[in-house]
């Protein structure tokens, strides 16, 4: 089974997020971006998928900028190619209709059986770029998956639902999955591996073909969530903070 | 690569060859010290000794099969007891941790740590934009190298904990009050500093350790200074014993070292009386690591702060109990409760209170909130403080010397 895993880069949480002036989008001057929680449990899906079945795990990216370690760490974790599409305003981020237009181009001469992403990025929280690329590519598409099995040339694929139902659902391929967690944690790989694999391995680039962005929807306003004034701070010292507490508890029925 | 064991050598022989005195290890009488007096050996499927006999028989599979590694704090105990000097700790114990580093079996704490510090220089995922931010509320400037652009006398190596936990940073900020209060041109790396990679190394991931090994190494580079003091025992060890071997070799003391030598000087400073009945404990890293061999020196500092009357321990220098941070451990709390249904950090707080202490003295990072913790969980709050004899030092400094 020949794999595809296209990966995002997302802001990292360790530094704060600064809103930039244009007020419709994030300060990313001094911003780090690493790979997608959830892009990382595809990539281990497929991983487990390979070492299960046979077959390649190729991992595209868009060129955010400082992609080349992770790539070169999925080589070191069992990954077959790497591919970093070049264009222009990746780094300044591209909503998921023009990131899905730029996939569809760039798989245009890579053969796959199946395509894993995350069911959603950890930044934007939106879960369209799977589906998306699904519709372009005239694909069948399950999101929130949690294990994948092959048999006779199809995948059972086991999608969560809300309230602890689980569906396991035959799906033709080729196909689009989104990967809501692998059947293990992403794997730890040795720095010795990784530093091995940058001196040996390649990074294929290809072009990005005319981002189609339309369709989208658009920022209007960004901004920090804004305190409720119904929230009622309380201060003092511990037995202070811990009798008030007690007592909010009581008035509102929580406690006898 | 060299890490991931070929099939047509055997562990054993491959461990011999690539260890410096591997080869020491065709001297196992299979005595069985090392494995007497492991603090875990009682809950390993095989202790250093079966460990040695196993791989002589050429019976690595079962030990890979079992996660009974991850139970060595590379606490250099074994090490230090064996008449056959074989390098236990740093050698055939790290070897096999590799090995299961290789095969992708580590407990998820420690692999978080391990990620944490390649992408971030730190165990603990902080940003390093942040690593020098414990001194921005100091009224004692802590001159960063990289900013100020001047050679110091010392150059003053933080590491992780000391910058980023709240209770070790409290530790830092004594330590620049005590530097201050004798005058000494010092500096740090700040945002240039990285992890020292020295439990990295020693739970297996040696590439981890050459990365950051590189990246300190160019930091220093970059700045004039005349010797690295450290407040970390784990990066003394590190710095002095293998960064020579990377291609780094400068100057290093730990802190107690470099006050003790300063004693004439800080002595008549020292004047706020502490009457405590005070404990130290050794940090393996000072100590038997290495034959690093640091005891007199924290224990000559305690001793010049008024009031202080030092009591010792049973297991005391050489024969020191690990706090359970060594080698990973510091990562692996949840792992070794599963496992070993003990803390040897709490054994040592009990030592520590039957030893009639009222502060237990500690010189290295992991320790001030590793046993803040173990006398809540044993049930002592209030009965027993855990301080860094900086921070004792510091509280004994009169006012004008701080000021």
């Amino acid at each position: 089974m020949n794999i595809v895993v296209p990966v995002k880069f997302v802001p990292d949480l360790v530094e704060e997020l600064e809103i930039d002036k244009s007020g419709v989008a994030l300060d990313r001057t001094y911003m780090r971006l690493i790979p997608s929680e959830q892009d990382e449990h595809a990539l281990e899906q497929a991983l487990l998928l390979k070492e299960r079945y046979g077959g390649t795990v190729t991992v595209v990216t868009l060129d955010t900028g400082d992609v080349d370690e992770a790539l070169f760490t999925a080589i070191a974790k069992g990954a077959d190619h790497v591919v970093k599409v070049l264009g222009d305003g990746f780094a300044e981020g591209i909503n998921n209709h023009a990131a899905s237009s730029v996939l569809q181009a760039a798989l245009k001469d890579i053969a796959f059986d199946l395509i894993l992403t995350g069911t959603q990025a950890t930044d934007d929280l939106d879960g369209s770029t799977g589906p998306l690329l699904a519709a372009r590519l005239g694909l069948p598409f399950v999101g929130y998956v949690t294990g994948v099995e092959q048999e006779d040339g199809k995948i059972v694929a086991r999608k969560e639902y809300p309230g602890g139902l689980v569906a396991e659902m035959e799906v033709a391929l080729p196909a689009v999955l989104g990967i809501q967690a692998a059947e293990k944690p992403p794997r730890y790989v040795v720095t010795s591996l990784v530093m091995e694999a940058m001196k040996t391995a390649k990074i294929e680039e290809v072009e990005a073909g005319q981002a189609e962005g339309g369709g989208a929807a658009e920022v209007a306003r960004m901004y920090l969530p804004e305190s409720s004034e119904r929230a009622e701070m309380i201060e003092g010292n511990v037995d202070h903070v811990a009798d008030a507490l007690v007592t909010v508890f009581r008035d509102r029925g929580l406690l006898a | 690569m060299a890490e991931v064991a070929t099939s047509d050598r055997s562990f054993y022989d491959e461990v011999l060859e690539a260890t410096p005195q591997g080869d020491r290890l065709k001297l196992c009488l299979q005595c069985g010290m090392c494995t007497g007096v492991c603090p875990h050996g009682f809950a390993m499927d095989f202790p250093p000794r079966s460990l040695i006999a196993a791989l002589r028989a050429d019976d690595l599979e079962p030990i890979l099969e079992s996660d009974m590694i991850w139970l060595c704090m590379s606490c250099f105990a074994c090490t230090a007891v064996c008449p056959a000097q074989i390098p236990l700790t740093k050698g055939l114990l790290a070897r096999l941790k590799t090995e299961m580093l290789v095969r992708g079996k580590v407990p998820s704490e420690l692999q978080t740590a391990l990620e944490n510090t390649r992408r971030y220089g730190n165990t603990l995922g902080e940003s390093p934009r942040r690593r020098p931010a414990w001194a921005s509320d100091l009224t004692v400037p802590v001159p960063i190298m990289a900013q100020v652009k001047e050679p110091v006398d010392v150059l003053w190596f933080v590491g992780d904990y000391a910058s980023y936990h709240p209770r070790v940073q409290s530790v830092s900020k004594a330590m620049a009050r005590i530097f201050q209060a004798l005058g000494i041109s010092f500096g740090i790396l700040g945002p240039d500093e990285n992890s020292d990679g020295d439990v990295q190394r020693l739970a297996g991931e040696r590439g981890l350790f050459e990365l950051m090994a590189q990246k300190n190494g160019k930091a220093f580079g970059r700045c004039q200074f005349n010797e690295v003091v450290t407040t970390d025992p784990h990066a003394y060890n590190v710095f002095k014993n293998e960064y020579p071997a990377q291609g780094f070799a400068f100057p290093v003391r730990h802190y107690t070292q470099f006050l003790a030598e300063h004693l004439e000087q800080l002595k008549p400073l020292l004047r706020h009386e502490q009457k405590y009945k005070v404990t130290y404990h050794d940090p393996c890293s000072l100590g038997r690591a290495n034959n690093n061999g640091i005891y007199e020196e924290p224990r000559q500092l305690l001793q010049a702060i008024p009031g202080v009357e030092l009591v010792e321990m049973p297991h005391n220098r050489a024969n020191t109990i690990c706090c359970g941070a060594g080698g990973g451990g510091n990562w692996l709390d949840g792992f070794v409760w599963e496992r070993a249904h003990a803390r040897t950090s709490e054994w040592r707080v009990k030592e520590a209170l039957d030893a009639g202490a009222q502060i237990l003295a500690v010189a290295c990072p992991y320790e001030t909130p590793r046993f803040e913790d173990a006398v809540k969980s044993t049930g002592h709050e209030g009965e027993l403080i855990v301080k860094d004899i900086a921070e004792l030092l510091a509280d004994a400094l009169a006012d004008a010397a701080v000021e």
